[in-house]
């Protein structure tokens, strides 16, 4: 009788033991569904944003955050296929960058490095640099291999279907693009072809941002109706672009192919744009109040006097000893008074090659102003010596005007803002029951006032400051999203895939994903 | 390495998880058996535990009850919106020695060590709420000399003074994202030993005919006030290491007080029932307010804890000389408030199913045996004070990171105890 008593209630107590407890709906895949979508193939066609491009290139580590990536994983719990990368397994050092045969790849005029290493945060120096390390990517060893994230970085919509585009030889006269030729299955493959040979049952599209961004990146130095490299992309040809790419993805076969197309933000949300102010000289800059007494009585006063004789009274004004003061800049569209400032100067006993260089210099020239948007790089090149200028007028935004690329003027903005709007009609109105748009304009504008995401974070545009470790979305190139940043990019197109194809997936926890790379020393 | 966690833990006697809060009623073999009702039982030597007054009715000159009991607490979450799914296990001995010494007719000295408080709960680190807590050790030992007091076969009292020791480790993430250069999530281990503090405990107890007894029992608020424990920040990036480094820290931990009423009731003279009623004066965890030496921003965790009610109920079944048998019931209510639910303890209202068994050896040597088993209906829960500050536009702004999920518990514990007597 003891002993069945000790044995039943040893049992008993293992059996209490093994009790798990068990949820009544127990999270799992059955939890989710496609909807009405079929992710068995998913393919992401578009640019550096959707080929998870971080701190200024792609690396092999940066690439694992692309928002494509993140989307596919969240597909794969509801059928979703697998989703396939370029190569970057040789980009053994996780550094990125590009060489071309070995060699870097230089820009022909000036010999700087077009793809350099990926940019990290040099907490030795607190500030931003290409990490110090050797690129081993190498175009020349080339995938010829179709993928399902067909991103290219840098591609415009008319590139999409540009045959040649991944050609080997087109990179000499510059018809090619490096990051294509790596992977493109042929010299004569399009990226919309390879994209097809996936055959997609489901896409994402977020093409058009070149078409106006690199326009906007050179601080407007290319045409606004053109297909050169900084150019704005002329709208019908960016429409015929955009129209063929979208028929060309939903008309496969028999499939009933669904997509989302994503509209293009408006450049000035980024921080490319926005962490330089207009009026970026302190006092202390400019090397206090007796060298800003000097600047005035010989630059900035006799070139206020001039402009305010021929009606522009706050071209120029005199630099303020107490409060920040703004950039002297180029300005295109600014009315041309060479002539007169040559022969002010000449009526004040300067000798005519002087008068005329100095007129040449200033012709163009105003103050910056708070509808100028300055460049992210600028702020490594105001205030430096200017090797081309001669003496004192070589300083840069000081003495010597910054040149049409470092600035963004008003009048720029606005074709920026005209070509982005036109863009962006043309795309919403591809709304269908097959095709959502996912407004990513709507959700980069509000990143200006603070976007608060599903989980209740706030986040903005800022570049990072050394302290907004936890909340900066952007990397360190000031254009292109962080992790955190393609993580809420991602819940973003969930939010608009399970609205409009009535799917049901999970959000990604943003928060969890990393900011800025630090680095102790570099 | 968990596995050698959970072990390191068995060996800290008094590290425990537990019911309501961070409250461990497992405070006797026989009256835990019993629904861990007691404050108007005389049973054994567990009288010094659940009302002093009782320790003066117990027959035997000498009484000596030792116990422990292995803790199995097993924790599930799961979030749909995220796909997050976690779980937690975690293993404790609270344990306890009770004493008297009847030294004449109306006066008896006694001396309680208990471990009424205590939690252990490790997730996996840098789990989903690791923003909250990635684990937390907390252990109190109660020490009670008493005195009971036989004022009549009616009516006694008792009580004694509570001298606590305490230690309290506790780890969470410092934010959500931020990490050291190579990635590793920055986080902060709070740790203070030796914490010690004073209180006391009173009882009465009633006689009114053979057959019933009732009884009061008040234990006091005791707060543990850890003054220089150790804040150690772990994984941070040079760049914010001017303003996380390693520091001591104050931090006030309040041990409720709890007011006990109950009655036992004599069916025949082999059978006994018995209710208990306890209320926790859990209001007194309005925060968690960690103060650190340097100039790292004071931690302010909002709790806004509230009081609990208990209602218990137990039997007792004397089949003969050798066997007792007992089983018992209560419904214990979280102090919880909605939106207040920190995954440091998980615990939702429950209902605990106990019962056990004495087995006496000889006249003066028992063996007692009891298991609780704890039942937790799932929980959709929240904690909603977390919050987290950017800068939009050159202003500072607080947003609040609500932290929600799906929770599900069940605890278990067997127990192992000795009685002796003469």
């Amino acid at each position: 009788m003891k002993n069945k008593f000790i044995y039943f209630a040893v049992l008993a107590a293992m059996g209490l033991a093994s009790c798990e407890p068990e949820f009544e709906n127990e999270v799992s895949n059955a939890s989710y569904s496609s909807g009405e979508a079929d992710f068995t193939s998913y393919v992401a066609l578009g640019n550096s944003l959707s080929a998870g491009y971080i701190d200024g290139t792609i690396s092999k580590g940066g690439q694992q955050y692309s928002f494509p990536l993140m989307l596919s994983q969240q597909f794969a719990l509801v059928g979703g296929g697998e989703f396939t990368q370029p190569d970057f397994s040789m980009d053994a050092n996780n550094v990125g960058g590009l060489l071309l045969g070995g060699m870097p790849i230089t820009d022909p005029v000036t010999g700087a490095n077009l793809f350099p290493t990926r940019m990290v945060f040099d907490e030795s120096q607190l500030k931003p640099e290409n990490i110090n390390a050797v690129s081993t990517n190498d175009v020349s060893e080339r995938q010829f291999r179709a993928y399902h994230n067909m991103g290219v970085p840098g591609m415009k919509s008319f590139h999409a279907v540009y045959s040649g585009y991944g050609s080997l030889t087109g990179l000499g006269t510059g018809t090619a693009n490096p990051w294509y030729v790596r992977h493109a299955t042929a010299d004569d493959a399009t990226v919309l072809g390879d994209a097809m040979q996936m055959n997609p049952t489901f896409f994402t599209n977020w093409i058009g941002d070149m078409d106006v961004l690199a326009y906007a990146t050179s601080g407007g130095a290319g045409s606004t109706a053109g297909i050169g490299a900084n150019d704005i992309t002329p709208f019908p040809v960016f429409e015929a672009a955009y129209d063929a790419v979208l028929n060309t993805l939903t008309a496969n076969g028999t499939n009933d192919v669904k997509g989302v197309l994503c509209t293009i933000p408006y450049v000035t949300s980024i921080p490319y744009f926005t962490t330089v102010p207009y009026a970026p000289l302190s006092p202390a800059a400019l090397g206090g109040e007796a060298n800003i007494t000097a600047l005035n009585s010989q630059l900035y006063g006799p070139l206020n006097a001039i402009f305010t004789a021929y009606g522009e009274p706050n071209r120029v004004r005199l630099l303020s000893a107490t409060a920040a003061n703004p950039v002297l800049i180029v300005d295109e569209n600014a009315q041309d008074r060479t002539a007169q400032i040559t022969g002010a100067l000449m009526m004040q006993g300067y000798d005519a090659p002087t008068a005329t260089a100095f007129g040449q210099i200033f012709g163009k020239a105003r103050q910056s102003t708070a509808n100028d948007l300055i460049v992210l790089p600028a702020s490594s090149y105001i205030g430096t010596t200017n090797a081309m200028a001669p003496a004192p007028v070589n300083i840069n935004g000081v003495t010597n005007p910054l040149a049409d690329k470092w600035v963004l003027t008003q009048v720029e903005i606005a074709d920026v803002k005209d070509a982005t709007d036109q863009i962006n009609a043309h795309i919403r109105s591809k709304e269908s029951a097959n095709i959502a748009i996912a407004d990513m304009n709507v959700v980069m504008k509000q990143l200006v006032s603070g976007l608060r995401v599903e989980d209740g974070s706030i986040y903005t545009a800022n570049y990072f400051n050394g302290t907004n470790i936890s909340t900066v979305l952007f990397s360190l190139d000031g254009v292109h999203p962080n992790p955190r940043g393609y993580a809420v990019i991602t819940n973003e197109l969930i939010k608009v895939i399970n609205k409009h194809f009535k799917a049901k997936l999970p959000y990604k926890n943003s928060a969890s994903y990393p900011g800025i790379n630090l680095v102790t020393t570099n | 390495m968990r596995k050698l966690l959970s072990l390191t833990l068995m060996a800290l006697a008094g590290s425990t998880a537990f019911a309501g809060g961070y409250r461990v009623s497992l405070q006797g073999q026989k009256q835990l058996a019993m629904g861990h009702t007691g404050v108007a039982v005389v049973n054994s030597a567990e009288a010094a535990f659940f009302n002093p007054a009782g320790l003066s009715f117990l027959e035997d000159k000498f009484n000596l009850s030792v116990g422990a009991n292995a803790l199995f607490a097993k924790t599930k979450f799961q979030n749909e919106t995220y796909n997050w799914k976690n779980s937690t296990e975690n293993m404790g001995t609270p344990f306890n020695v009770y004493a008297s010494y009847k030294i004449n007719k109306w006066l008896t000295a006694g001396l309680a060590v208990y471990t009424p408080y205590g939690s252990a709960v490790e997730w996996d680190k840098d789990w989903e709420g690791s923003h909250l807590v990635n684990n937390i050790d907390l252990q109190a030992i109660y020490i009670q000399p008493t005195i009971s007091v036989k004022v009549s076969d009616e009516f006694s009292f008792g009580g004694g003074p509570i001298y606590v020791t305490g230690s309290v480790e506790f780890n969470r993430n410092l934010n959500r994202n931020l990490t050291d250069e190579n990635g590793n999530r920055s986080d902060v281990t709070l740790d203070a030993k030796g914490i010690t503090a004073w209180g006391y405990t009173a009882g009465f107890m009633f006689n009114p005919c053979k057959k019933l007894r009732l009884g009061v029992n008040y234990r006091s608020e005791i707060i543990m006030e850890a003054r220089g424990g150790d804040a150690k920040f772990n994984d941070i990036p040079l760049i914010a290491q001017g303003t996380y480094s390693d520091t001591s820290f104050d931090a006030d931990l309040p041990l409720p007080a709890e007011i006990t009423a109950g009655l036992s009731y004599n069916i025949t003279d082999k059978w006994m029932v018995a209710f208990d009623y306890n209320r926790t004066l859990w209001r007194a965890y309005d925060a968690l307010v960690v103060d650190f030496a340097n100039n790292v921003p004071t931690s302010y965790n909002a709790r806004n804890y509230h009081d609990t009610n208990t209602y218990r109920v137990g039997t007792q079944y004397k089949a003969n000389d050798k066997f007792t048998f007992r089983a018992g019931w209560y419904k214990d209510e979280s102090p919880i408030s909605a939106g207040y639910f920190a995954p440091e303890t998980p615990r939702n209202d429950s209902m605990g199913y106990t019962g056990g068994l004495t087995y006496q050896v000889t006249k003066k040597l028992g063996i007692d045996a009891s298991f609780l088993y704890l039942h937790f209906d799932e929980v959709n829960a929240s904690y909603d004070h977390y919050t987290e500050s950017t800068v939009v536009n050159g202003q500072p702004v607080i947003s609040t990171i609500p932290f929600s999920g799906t929770y599900k518990n069940t605890v278990f514990s067997p127990g192992l105890g000795l009685t002796y007597s003469f």
